[in-house]
């Protein structure tokens, strides 16, 4: 475990306060999808999960298809796709177009995928500014930090927080929430009307119809792509599906799994910049598909599936190691099951090899997933990953001589029962029926470590075998 | 360059060929279910309520101008070009603006006003959800900018949800370059989840429908 993990999660878990704030805000959200999922509100819901499930794994093996059916309907409706390989080429392409049109000013709608670029960093250090415009994003880039939640980037924060932030960079003190927000519209509002240029994320790429789909509940998404004279829509390949009548299935699961919203206020579909007599809207449009390691993943056929994630966060919200550890505490943009999933692919098995054993597999986020991400199943697939990675290194030694020591034991029963019955002549006095350390001469090296997390029940007084030899 | 780049890796990666065809997509799941119109109505009028929109059920033009001329009252707006809009009158009230085709005109006029009066494409039942479709009849800022939006929309425009709306337009790219779905007001629980209403769209939303 590296030190930078093994820290925030310590400083995460011994912090009261925050330990509530994530409790309770979590418990909301699961609260408000499991409500919002029941027999009676939604009787096909598990019909629309395999829908959404087998849809999205015959466009994800079938993606170069649909890829160039999106981009050839996108140019039918005089819009242009752009391929970017990495958060460079996404930096390189609209700084060239933000030189040619003379802009100045972006303003951005939330998107977990120009997170993964470090967007506005890339921009911002070439003299433009760009502004997140979703409450919660705008709050967390005033202050500089990582969203906490794929849905809620500054779930961690209180009113106060919020009003130290507004302080320091607005210079305004205001500590009710209606206030605050109102500070927030108005400042904002000002941005919109300037703008160059809106930059959006995209929940779904439609390839029949070369459109992106935006949901979202506050409209700064509609002002950042109505406002601006340029929309420029920045996606991960992976987004696609094939059909504008597969929303019928991928929305009713998307907001109900998310925040348990049947629909979020505002899902808008958009094809191109404003046509013959449209009023508003923008004169250009682009949409930049972005690999950044999504190739890759693609080509691994035991872990593809994690390109499926339509990004809700209902499994961040049930799962038990999330709830404690937090988002900050995750080494990358992405937290909780699907960030333990998707980083170490992205990023390498190396990048934080402990993550995906910081999970008990309990499965309860493959059970929330609305497209069913077998997220256990990939997290053993990248188990064996590290693990190769340390072999190749040259690390791991000990505990390789350790599982095979176990496994020859494993295979002499004669010996194995011996060694049982002299294990547990030599077990520690057991409290409660559990040992909570080893003996003092082994309690030492990774004996010490292991059991310091963990306690064991005591030895049983008759071994199973034992009994079935005395029935 | 990176598009033959990525489509190459894409396909590499999945072993497939240029113009390949995939086998057959699973059927899109669209599932449309009987509702009368009367319960249509009723169900969007609940569903909306809920969502703290305000609604009202008229039977004639006369009342829904009376209705508007009330909420608007005296306060400047701007309404869609939307026939059914100049129908009810709507439009000849004293302090609304319409008739507008100028882009940044309408911006301007939109981000000063206190209202925002369209129409709208259809209504989902099971929702509460206005559909707007950008045209030449209907901008897409009128509904946005202003904090207060009404709506007034004829009864038979009423689907029963997405379902039929993706039954009735399964390519929605073929009529606009924007389709908005709008289920409530403008809301945001990104503080405390505390829920605000009006963070960047309207906080008030009046869905006026006439039988």
């Amino acid at each position: 475990m590296s030190a930078t993990f093994d820290r925030k999660i310590h400083e995460t878990v011994s912090n009261p306060e925050l330990q509530l704030k994530i409790y309770t805000a979590t418990g909301r959200l699961i609260e408000g999808r499991k409500s919002s999922i029941s027999s009676d509100r939604l009787p096909e819901y598990e019909e629309l999960r395999n829908q959404a499930n087998s849809v999205k794994k015959h466009t994800i093996d079938n993606l170069d298809y649909y890829l160039e059916q999106f981009e050839r309907n996108v140019a039918a409706h005089g819009g242009k796709v752009i391929y970017c390989k990495d958060g460079e080429e996404v930096a390189d392409f609209v700084l060239g177009l933000a030189k040619e049109r003379e802009a100045r000013l972006i303003v951005k709608s939330k998107s977990m995928t120009t997170e993964e670029l470090d967007f506005n960093e890339r921009l911002e250090h070439h003299g433009l500014e760009s502004v997140e415009t979703d409450l919660g994003e705008y709050i967390i880039q005033l202050a500089h930090i990582r969203p906490f939640h794929i849905i809620a980037p500054a779930l961690q924060m209180t009113r106060y927080d919020v009003a130290d932030i507004f302080t320091k960079h607005l210079g305004v003190t205001e500590t009710v929430i209606t206030k605050q927000t109102q500070i927030a519209r108005t400042i904002l509002r000002d941005k919109f009307l300037a703008a160059d240029i809106g930059v959006s994320g995209a929940n779904f790429l439609v390839a029949d119809s070369g459109a992106i789909v935006l949901v979202e509940n506050e409209g700064n998404a509609r002002l950042t792509t109505s406002a601006p004279k340029i929309h420029i829509a920045v996606a991960g390949i992976e987004k696609m599906i094939p059909r504008a009548q597969d929303l019928a299935t991928f929305l009713k699961l998307l907001g109900r799994s998310a925040t348990g919203q049947p629909l979020t206020v505002y899902t808008s579909f958009l094809s191109g910049p404003r046509r013959g007599e449209e009023i508003d809207g923008p004169d250009e449009f682009y949409v930049v598909l972005v690999d950044n390691g999504r190739t890759k993943l693609l080509a691994d056929r035991e872990k593809r599936e994690s390109l499926h994630c339509i990004r809700c966060g209902a499994c961040l919200n049930i799962c038990p190691v999330y709830r404690k550890i937090g988002g900050h505490s995750f080494p990358w943009v992405y937290s909780g099951p699907i960030g333990a999933i998707i980083t170490p692919q992205f990023m390498g098995p190396m990048h934080e090899p402990s993550l995906p054993f910081a999970s008990s597999l309990c499965g309860a986020c493959a059970e929330v997933c609305p497209v069913k991400i077998d997220i256990p199943k990939v997290l053993l697939e990248l188990r064996a990953d590290v693990k190769k990675a340390e072999k190749r290194d040259g690390q791991g030694k000990l505990e390789r001589l350790a599982f095979r020591m176990w496994a020859w034991l494993m295979r002499h029963p004669r010996i194995y029962e011996m060694a049982g019955m002299m294990a547990g002549s030599l077990a520690p006095e057991a409290t409660n029926g559990y040992i909570r350390a080893a003996p003092p001469l082994m309690n030492h090296g990774p004996i010490r470590g292991w059991l310091s997390q963990r306690d064991l029940p005591a030895p049983a007084q008759k071994s199973f075998r034992q009994m079935w030899r005395g029935r | 360059m990176s598009r033959d780049n990525i489509l190459h890796k894409v396909r590499t990666a999945l072993g497939r060929s240029v113009d390949q065809a995939p086998p057959p997509a699973p059927p899109a799941r669209i599932s449309v279910p009987s509702i009368g119109k009367e319960a249509k109505i009723e169900s969007f009028l609940i569903r909306l309520q809920a969502l703290a929109g305000k609604t009202h059920h008229v039977h004639s033009v006369g009342d829904a101008l009376e209705y508007v001329r009330r909420v608007v009252d005296g306060r400047p707006a701007v309404a869609s070009n939307a026939p059914l809009l100049a129908e009810c009158g709507v439009t000849s009230l004293p302090s609304v603006r319409s008739g507008l085709t100028d882009r940044d005109e309408l911006r301007a006029l939109c981000s000063t006003a206190a209202v925002g009066i369209t129409s709208a494409d259809y209504c989902l039942a099971d929702t509460g959800t206005l559909v707007m479709i950008a045209s030449k009849d209907e901008a897409r800022l009128i509904s946005l900018l202003p904090p207060v939006h009404i709506a007034v929309v004829n009864a038979d425009r009423m689907l029963s949800g997405l379902d039929e709306l993706l039954e009735t337009l399964p390519l929605p790219a073929e009529q606009s370059s924007s389709m908005v779905l709008i289920t409530g007001p403008s809301r945001t629980a990104d503080i405390e989840q505390t829920l605000v209403r009006g963070v960047h769209g309207p906080g008030e939303i009046h869905v006026v429908i006439i039988s």
